[in-house]
């Protein structure tokens, strides 16, 4: 691996070197290196465009890493991870994606992971988006997320998008059985005159089960936003969901939550709200001795954190 | 030393001028501890957000130890070592108690070293340290916090706003040890506006400003009598007495 592949797998994955677990790392469209372990074992899909991962019944404190790295100007690529969790397991899996561009042509990454989890287990996942590069070329990630959650499980999803990517289309689809709970922190930032759109569809199907999607965003200079979050109340559940954005300069945000109850004892909560930094805040901030600009930028790196 | 000279505050409304603060000058010495008192709306808060160059007076100068600061900015005026406890506490969403505190220190403080300022205005430290400044927290919590913010910058001049609103009775006798101890140790200048007699009664000295006029200084002795008869010019003025009677 080169300096600058080894700088976006530290971006998107936190990594200095190969991780201890189970990993898949692919770079350039290609598997650099894969790991599997005595309880995950990865596997490539026999259409050669990606990986199946199964993790065993009764895994606990384990970690699949399986960051993406493109830094070759004009790879365009789209990728399949299938991850099947058995029942009882507690796993993180750290995804990411880091494309540097220094050409004129466009990098792009689709990555589709799938989830099917099973009874009574807890995954936690991570993934990161970075882009850096200053060719002309555009750095797209379109990525989409299928979670299929089973009775008594819990799915954590952290996603995190702040820098560098010109063009993001985002969609997840989740499934709820019965007690079955997703959690979903999503924090995005857009820059110049980049587009990032992000939309949630969850069925709560099973009773007990519970959504709460929480995204907070912030849109500067010339950039665009859409958040769509629907939430489809199909039993007796609760779901709610967030979207906080902060607006700067020309840019664009939209937020469409959409909240359906198909059963009476569906509750469901949707909260929006989008504004610029209050004025307030940032005068706060100057009579502790910061700048306008160091107010502001300790303002949204608060919000996003 | 800070000094205010002829200091005047006028704002347009429906064409008219109305003047909040009018030809208001004063000195306040090094490790003076002052109180400005007088009813709402008289103009006392503006006065405060002069001196912290949140609003720049109509006509007038301001001068810290001789340097006109008249057209600093609220930042330059923070580093010259000026802090100022806004009346009504800023939210953050997604800053925690930690990092304000840290932001106002001025250094990346230890987290052992921001709970000793919670502790002094009597919160609970390793209950608030994580905690965003966010909705989540009391209006009375926000206010220690922001005690705390000003205490944690440890500057020679400080302005607190109405500090007392929305703490309870048995944090009041703390926060009037706070005041004490701050003036005791930084040996900084104290400016607290406050309707609370006993924080009027730990002043050097009293300010009344009324109808935005400087209407009588002095020493406690002088200035208490004087708010309690309720002159013509100062009926309008409310005191609150220990025990919580007006």
């Amino acid at each position: 691996m080169d300096a600058i592949q080894k700088q976006l797998l530290e971006a998107v994955a936190g990594l200095h070197e190969i991780p201890v677990g189970a990993y898949n790392i692919r770079t350039n469209g290609k598997s650099e290196a894969r790991n599997s372990t005595e309880h995950i074992e990865i596997t490539p899909r026999e259409s050669g465009d990606g990986i199946n991962i199964r993790i065993k019944d009764g895994t606990r404190k384990e970690s699949v890493h399986i960051p993406v790295v493109l830094s070759q100007a004009g790879l365009e690529e789209t990728v399949y991870n299938d991850f099947y969790i058995g029942d009882n397991c507690d796993v993180t899996i750290i995804a990411g994606c880091g494309i540097h561009n220094g050409g004129d042509a466009a990098s792009r990454h689709d990555g589709i992971h799938s989830f099917f989890i099973g009874k009574n287990s807890r995954v936690k996942y991570v993934e990161k988006h970075y882009g850096s590069g200053d060719g002309k070329g555009e750095r797209i990630m379109n990525p989409e997320t299928i979670v299929e959650v089973g009775p008594d499980s819990t799915m954590e999803m952290e996603t995190v998008q702040i820098k560098g990517v010109d063009s993001t289309k985002r969609m997840t689809r989740v499934k709820l059985d019965e007690r079955a709970h997703i959690l979903v922190s999503e924090r995005l930032m857009t820059h110049g005159s980049q587009d990032a759109e992000s939309r949630f569809i969850v069925d709560l199907n099973g009773d007990g089960s519970s959504a709460n999607i929480v995204s907070r965003s912030v849109a500067k200079d010339d950039s665009r936003q859409l958040f769509q979050s629907v939430l489809n109340g199909n039993a007796a559940c609760s779901g709610h969901t967030e979207c906080d954005a902060i607006i700067v300069g020309n840019a664009k945000i939209s937020s469409i939550p959409e909240i359906t109850a198909n059963n009476s004892d569906a509750a469901l909560i949707h909260e929006a709200a989008i504004g610029k930094i209050a004025g307030e805040q940032i005068i706060k901030l100057m009579t502790l001795g910061l700048t306008e600009e160091e107010a502001e930028e300790q303002i949204i790196s608060g919000f996003l954190k | 030393m800070l000094e205010l000279r002829d200091v005047s505050f006028k704002v347009e409304a429906d064409t008219k001028e109305i003047g909040i603060l009018e030809h208001v000058s004063f000195t306040l010495e090094d490790n003076q501890f002052v109180a400005i008192t007088g009813p709402n709306g008289g103009g006392k808060s503006t006065l405060a957000k002069i001196i912290a160059g949140i609003l720049k007076p109509t006509e007038g100068k301001i001068f810290l130890d001789g340097q006109d600061i008249t057209e600093k900015s609220i930042t330059e005026r923070a580093k010259m070592g000026i802090s100022y406890a806004f009346q009504q506490p800023v939210r953050f969403k997604g800053v925690t108690v930690l990092d304000l505190i840290r932001l106002a220190s001025g250094k990346n403080l230890t987290a052992a070293g921001a709970c000793e300022y919670l502790s002094a205005v009597g919160l609970c430290a390793k209950d608030y340290i994580n905690r965003e400044v966010n909705d989540s927290l009391s209006g009375g919590e926000m206010k220690r916090i922001e005690i705390a913010t000003v205490m944690a910058r440890g500057t020679k001049m400080s302005v607190f706003d109405e500090p007392e609103a929305g703490i309870d009775l048995w944090s009041f006798q703390n926060l009037i040890q706070v005041f004490e101890k701050m003036h005791n140790e930084i040996h900084g200048s104290i400016l607290i506006i406050s309707h609370q007699e006993r924080i009027l009664n730990i002043a050097d000295e009293i300010l009344v400003i009324a109808d935005g006029k400087l209407v009588k200084r002095g020493a406690k002795e002088e200035v208490m009598p004087y708010l309690m008869e309720g002159t013509d010019s100062y009926s309008g003025c409310t005191i609150w007495k220990e025990g919580g009677t007006k």
